[in-house]
């Protein structure tokens, strides 16, 4: 355990603190997961709406989610900074934590519409919703918690995948862990992971708030219990590669 | 083989109490039907018979043997059991399905099939669905599979929860004049669970009505029962208070028609009742 | 595409080592996650702790799982073992919810039916619930197989060689069909082992072939 503390000793002092240390890092890496996640929802979530509603779609967004936990991040983030040139490893690897988050949610978003109870929205046309109103006032409600429950893993891929961008130079936490193998300094190693581990947590901590606050009211069962398919939902349907 | 139970109670570990205090004597090779709404014990009763659930007061004897003393596993194998979705294996055959308990003891895989197959004549399948899957059977074949593997360990006793509650009307029909058939054929005793009346007044040689609690509220034969009915709730339960099962005779062209409290035609009088037509205006049975 | 031609048979020989560290994690996992399973489904209490604990395991980023796994096990940190460690360890995460799922799916009243024909408990799990929850736990067990395949690349930072060496040193050589042969191989492998497992099931399950029920008959 000595190397847990040479590792929390490493964290903690004082030159961990300014350029290029702990506070700068952890900016990087959020920074990154944030713009990654929005982009990525600002694309699957309503593609994932589109599926779900009509149900077109639904073999192209199940096949691409399957093919997707095929691709190996590391590999793609190289691909692409490769591609793009090096001048723009930014947008490169943005790109790559975006395509990597998007089968997760957008499996989210059609999960949760495709889970509903049929009966419930034939029940809504029947009263004479439109299918704006159906979808807006009657799935997305409905569909929250499984959405959200696509959106915790998108956002732990990322996450996990934004840590192998230190490979190609763009800081984050996982700069720490890649520099501390390269100079045999396995404290900062250490340090760096228990750092990731801890946004991880933290992260997957707040969208666990979340998934329960979105359980509406009348499905809500006795003691606040998440409904089932909630629960079954997060693996394996959801997308699984770190 | 006779039945028994003597003072039965039971408490489920969340605090329903399903049966309170409950005695009866099922007579060797004799249907017995425990007949009341859903909820009333019907099934935890039943169970108790097999051990599938052990009474928390009381004991069950099978010919004066306390069943409590017998190994649950040995027991289930020989007491045949139907339930109402058939509860069939859905990744065997029918055949395997039939076959299971004779496999269980031991037979040999080919004669287990020879066997499985003879039972299927039984029941009025046809051999040609032995190697299907229940999913690829209707209700009423399933059903019939289910009957099946439960005669295949050669049971004394066969144990029927609502078998044929999720069938269509005439299909049931079909099966319960079946299960006619096989009990004159097979001479077993039969514990039958049922909330139709209709079913229970014509598959019963003696009816069990129940309450809530498994509290019996009259017990005797359908007959008896409808004659003399122990209390308002029976009259309810069996209809025979609001005149729903009085019947009367008219006189039609010439003909002896038996017509229900409203004056729609039952049936028409057989010539042997024609001679005391006060016999029939009581009970569905006239048909 | 030269360079493919070129070293066809590195690409193989990373192909074949891949494929051994990948096919460890997934038997173990499968063999340590079926009790666990077991566990979460039996008993109520456990499946809130065991599952909410595993979940948390399969929160931790890979790489940083690769490293700071070592502080526990004091396996070498650049080792194989520590590698298949970590994955097998991401592989019971998934697979134990997907077991206790699987299990919870068999329908209570063929349970019920199988303990009245007289199946003792042991023998009822193996010839009747495990079977029925075939095809749940299969899904789990090609999810777990694909992003097992797929997760063996991270460990080249660590220096254990798989096809994710052709990631590495494809990028620092500036060989772009090397990276992109590295992750078309990768993907082919994960694909043709989650076919593999998908013809299995169907070869040991052919009760999930038949299609609809057939047409109800006139008799009964
Ligand atoms: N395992 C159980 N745990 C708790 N309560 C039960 C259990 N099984 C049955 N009950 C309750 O016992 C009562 C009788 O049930 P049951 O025997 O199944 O009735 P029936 O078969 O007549 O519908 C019901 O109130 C039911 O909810
Ligand atoms: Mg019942």
């Amino acid at each position: 355990m000595s190397v847990f503390l040479e590792a929390l000793a490493w964290l903690f002092s004082p030159e961990r603190l300014g350029a290029g240390g702990i506070p700068q890092r952890i900016g990087e890496h959020l920074w990154f997961t944030l713009i990654a996640f929005a982009l990525a929802s600002a694309i699957a979530v309503p593609l994932g709406y589109l599926v779900g509603h009509t149900g077109r779609g639904r073999e192209v967004a199940v096949a691409v989610a399957g093919a997707a936990r095929a691709l190996p991040s590391f590999g793609l983030i190289l691909l692409l900074v490769m591609l793009v040139g090096v001048l723009q490893i930014g947008a490169a690897v943005t790109a790559a934590l975006v395509i990597l988050a998007i089968p997760s949610i957008l499996a989210g978003a059609y999960a949760g519409i495709e889970a509903i109870d049929r009966r419930t929205i034939d029940a809504a046309r029947a009263v004479g919703m439109t299918e704006w109103q159906v979808l807006t006032r009657v799935e997305i409600p409905l569909g929250l918690p499984l959405l959200l429950s696509g959106m915790r893993n998108g956002v732990l891929q990322i996450v996990a995948t934004a840590t192998l961008a230190g490979y190609v130079g763009l800081g984050g936490l996982g700069d720490d862990i890649l520099q501390g193998i390269a100079l045999r300094n396995y404290p900062q190693t250490l340090g760096g992971a228990l750092l990731v581990v801890a946004l991880a947590l933290v992260l997957d901590g707040v969208f666990a708030v979340l998934e329960r606050v979105a359980v509406p009211h009348g499905v809500r069962k006795r003691g606040g219990a998440l409904p089932r398919s909630s629960s079954a939902s997060r693996t394996p349907a959801a997308s699984a590669a770190n | 083989m006779s039945i028994e139970f003597r003072g039965v109670r039971k408490a489920f570990p969340d605090g329903t109490v399903a049966v309170e205090d409950f005695s009866l004597v099922i007579p060797s090779r004799t249907t017995t039907v425990l007949l009341g709404s859903s909820g009333c014990g019907k099934t935890t009763l039943l169970r108790m018979v097999n051990r599938m659930v052990d009474p928390s007061a009381g004991t069950v004897l099978i010919d004066d043997e306390d069943v409590a003393a017998v190994d649950p596993v040995a027991l289930r194998r020989r007491i045949g059991y139907v339930m109402q979705n058939s509860g069939l294996l859905p990744h065997r055959r029918v055949a395997d399905n039939i076959a299971t308990v004779p496999r269980l003891n031991g037979v040999a895989k080919d004669a287990a099939r020879e066997r499985a197959l003879q039972l299927m004549d039984t029941v009025g399948l046809d051999r040609s669905l032995a190697d299907r899957y229940p999913a690829q059977l209707s209700g009423g074949q399933q059903q019939r599979v289910g009957v099946a593997r439960a005669l295949a360990a050669e049971p004394n006793i066969l144990l029927m929860d609502e078998p044929f509650g999720a069938v269509d009307p005439i299909v049931r029909a079909e099966l319960q004049q079946e299960l006619i058939r096989l009990r004159r054929e097979l001479e077993k005793t039969v514990v039958f669970v049922t909330h139709d009346v209709d079913e229970a007044f014509l598959l019963g040689d003696q009816v069990v009505l129940l309450q809530r609690g498994g509290r019996i509220a009259q017990a005797g034969t359908p007959a008896e029962i409808l004659a003399n009915p122990a209390s308002d709730f029976v009259a309810d339960f069996v209809g025979a208070g609001r005149g729903r099962r009085s019947l009367r005779v008219e006189e039609i062209d010439g003909v002896l028609v038996v017509v229900d409290a409203d004056g729609r035609p039952a049936g028409v009088l057989a010539d042997e009742a024609r001679t005391a037509p006060g016999s029939a205006t009581r009970g569905n049975r006239a048909q | 595409m030269n360079w493919v031609a070129e070293n066809a048979g590195l690409i193989l020989a990373l192909a074949v080592q891949h494929l051994r560290l990948s096919l460890l994690p997934i038997v173990l996992g499968f063999a340590i996650a079926l009790p666990l399973g077991y566990l979460a489904h039996r008993y109520r209490p456990t499946r809130g702790v065991l599952l909410t604990a595993l979940g948390l395991l399969y929160t931790i980023p890979s790489l940083a799982l690769f490293v700071a796994l070592p502080v526990v096990t004091g396996i070498s940190v650049l080792s194989e073992a520590n590698v298949v460690t970590a994955l097998t360890i991401y592989a019971v995460a998934i697979q134990a919810r997907s077991v206790a799922d699987a299990l919870d799916s068999v329908d209570p009243d063929v349970r019920q039916a199988a303990t009245a024909l007289g199946y003792s408990g042991w023998r009822r799990f193996w010839a009747v619930e495990f079977p029925l929850a075939g095809p749940v736990m299969l899904a789990g067990l090609r999810v777990v197989a694909v992003s097992t395949i797929a997760l063996v690349t991270v460990g080249i930072l660590v220096g254990v060689k798989s096809l994710g060496y052709l990631f590495t040193n494809g990028f620092q050589r500036r060989i772009l069909e090397e990276v992109l042969s590295g992750v078309v191989m990768t993907m082919l492998l994960a694909l043709l082992v989650d076919l593999v497992l998908a013809l299995l099931g169907r070869a040991v399950m052919p009760w999930t072939r038949i299609g609809t029920p057939a047409p109800r008959r006139a008799a009964p």
